[in-house]
């Protein structure tokens, strides 16, 4: 279980996260192509699930007994590998590779490429049912380990999805937790006016699911919530959290345009001149 | 003649040859597997029983998963299962999986190395009065050009279950493809059977056409080789019993005498075992090629022996192509 977060270890967390953006920012601009909103949206969770959260040994990637943490919306992938790098998965250096040739960055997560990620990912409604599988196959082996498995709000348009909600509430898989990033935008539009998901607490409940809401943004708050979710014996819980697509960046934030391009040069020194003042905000408001 | 060093049925060409479904071996060689691998585990989309995987579920129920009607739930978590260190079996009829699920196959199991065996069931005409919506007539295509992919296609019962164990030989992904009627039984316990490995079912002197065939239709290839060995037109008859790997040695070694072949499959022959055997010959020693199978058309309702013949497939369709054949070569 994830310890409280004290005052201290949470301005760490927070700092780590503004530092994750401007990585992402970065990678971003030097990638020439990838999706901004998502992951600037995600830096608080991949935090809190790198620094916090996950029982994980960078430097032993494939050991059993981690808990293990599923990207189902790959495209969001820049601020796991930032968060990654971070972690000391592999050098911060080679962040600059993502979506070249040779990398073992892929535009969107390869298992087999890189040590560390669970999944290969990228088409979407299918990370659910694999965490599943892999929650399966923890019960089945008695390990104690924890499966998460992070997803979008628009990712919930596919069928996939709702065969693995169905099964996972049948099956009262407790040992998974699903993240969802409601930030409200896909490709199109808005989600509730390409194909509107509310209720959507209500429809996971109906499927026997626990929901649990959270301020994707707020570390301490997320942080919490997980420790409620693994309070949850009887069922399998759902987190939604409410994520700013953009967050950090002014320009960016809850604009769906932002979903699946890059900034270019200018666009990336506005977006870190405004997270390096959010940056020195949040050092003064711990001092 | 029947080829004596595999150690095939003797009693193939009785009135009252042994028949079985393929599908029935696949059953046999899950429950084998699941006594001797215990990280083996099955799947079923709301197809147990005929896809035969209830006898894995009687005797496994700790490692059996039902995922309902949802092909790709199913595919999604068996690579998960995968994942967590097990070998996941996932069974349907092939038209679902690997047809309706394809593209969470590619990723999640394919692409992803997964340790995921895909049996896909009521394969070909054979599927019979179900109709076309329920026969698969492209799942080799769809599953052959997936890259590092292994594909096995049983000629009957005693080697489906050899081909199912020999699919945990691997690591990576394997597609089965089993049928759903009774077929003769073509080998025994004894036959040999090795992946990658063509072998010679019917053998001869001076031949002069190379019959490769594939599943149940090498049966009427065999039925083909022998009314023509009658009328003193002489052919081999090989069993291609593992469509990818396809060894580039054995076409050639098998088609050096005869400079002229004849695919069998009952699949369209768009994308399917003839075109491998194509591709093969196309890059080393272009041959003339006749294609049994479906000829860009989907088949329909009807008894499987009406359909074989409907469709251009059965003995006589093989004899004429042969002759066919023989014409291009001259």
């Amino acid at each position: 279980m994830p310890q409280e977060l004290y005052e201290d270890k949470l301005h760490e967390l927070e700092k780590k996260a503004e530092e994750a953006r401007e990585l992402v920012i970065k990678t971003l601009l030097e990638a020439g192509s990838g999706h901004s909103a998502g992951p600037l949206g995600m830096a608080d969770i991949f935090t809190a699930f790198y620094f916090h959260i996950l029982n994980h040994d960078p430097k032993n990637p494939d050991w059993e007994e981690r808990d293990r943490l599923i990207l189902s919306n790959g495209h969001i992938c820049p601020i796991r590998y930032v968060s990654m790098a971070q972690a000391g998965y592999f050098p911060i250096e080679e962040l600059k590779t993502l979506r070249k040739i040779n990398s073992r960055l892929q535009g969107h997560p390869h298992r087999t490429a890189l040590p560390g990620l669970e999944t290969t990912s990228g088409p979407l409604g299918e990370g659910l049912g694999q965490a599943i599988g892999i929650a399966l196959g923890a019960k089945l082996d008695n390990k104690k380990y924890y499966t998460y498995v992070i997803t979008g709000d628009g990712e919930l348009d596919e069928g996939n999805i709702w065969e693995s909600v169905m099964f996972a509430g049948k099956n009262k898989m407790n040992n998974l937790i699903m993240i969802i990033d409601r930030n409200n935008i896909q490709i199109d539009g808005f989600t509730e006016d390409v194909l509107p998901l509310e209720p959507l607490g209500a429809k996971f409940e109906a499927f026997g699911w626990h929901v649990l809401e959270a301020d994707g943004n707020n570390i301490k708050q997320f942080v919490d919530v997980i420790n409620e979710a693994r309070a949850i014996f009887e069922k399998p819980t759902v987190i939604i959290a409410h994520t700013i697509p953009g967050k950090g960046v002014d320009f960016m934030e809850k604009d769906f345009h932002w979903h699946g391009k890059p900034p270019n040069s200018e666009e990336a020194k506005k977006a870190l001149d405004e997270l390096r003042t959010l940056k020195g905000q949040i050092e003064s408001e711990h001092k | 003649m029947l080829n004596t060093n595999l150690k095939l049925n003797d009693k193939l060409f009785d009135a009252d040859v042994e028949v079985a479904p393929t599908r029935q071996g696949f059953g046999d060689g899950l429950v084998k597997l699941g006594e001797t691998k215990p990280n083996v585990v099955a799947l079923s989309a709301d197809l147990t029983e005929s896809t035969y995987a209830h006898k894995f579920a009687q005797k496994f129920p700790e490692r059996f998963f039902q995922t309902g009607i949802g092909e790709q739930n199913m595919a999604s978590i068996a690579a998960g299962l995968a994942e967590a260190g097990k070998i996941a079996f996932i069974s349907s009829y092939a038209t679902f999986s690997p047809g309706k699920n394809w593209e969470t196959l590619r990723t999640t199991a394919v692409y992803n190395e997964a340790n995921v065996k895909i049996a896909g069931h009521h394969s070909g005409i054979m599927t019979g009065p179900d109709g076309a919506t329920h026969q698969a007539t492209e799942d080799i295509a769809i599953t052959r050009c997936w890259p590092n992919m292994h594909v096995y296609v049983p000629c009957d019962s005693v080697e489906a279950t050899k081909a199912t164990i020999a699919a945990t030989d691997i690591k990576t992904p394997v597609y089965l493809r089993y049928t759903r009627d009774k077929t003769p039984v073509i080998t025994t316990i004894d036959t040999p059977f090795k992946v990658g490995k063509l072998q010679t079912f019917w053998v001869t002197q001076n031949p002069k056409v190379t019959i490769f065939a594939t599943g149940y239709m090498l049966y009427y290839a065999l039925l083909a080789a022998k009314e023509l060995e009658e009328e003193k037109l002489n052919v081999l008859v090989v069993n291609v019993a593992t469509v990818k790997p396809l060894s580039v040695e054995d076409v050639l070694e098998t088609t050096r005498d005869t400079q002229a072949v004849v695919t069998v499959e009952d699949h369209q022959v768009e994308g399917g075992m003839g075109s491998a055997i194509a591709e093969v010959l196309a890059k080393t020693t272009p041959l003339p090629i006749e294609f049994i199978g479906l000829q860009n058309t989907f088949a329909e309702s009807g008894k499987p022996t009406e359909l074989v013949e409907k469709y251009g497939m059965g003995v006589a369709s093989i004899k004429d192509a042969v002759k066919r054949v023989i014409r291009r070569k001259q």
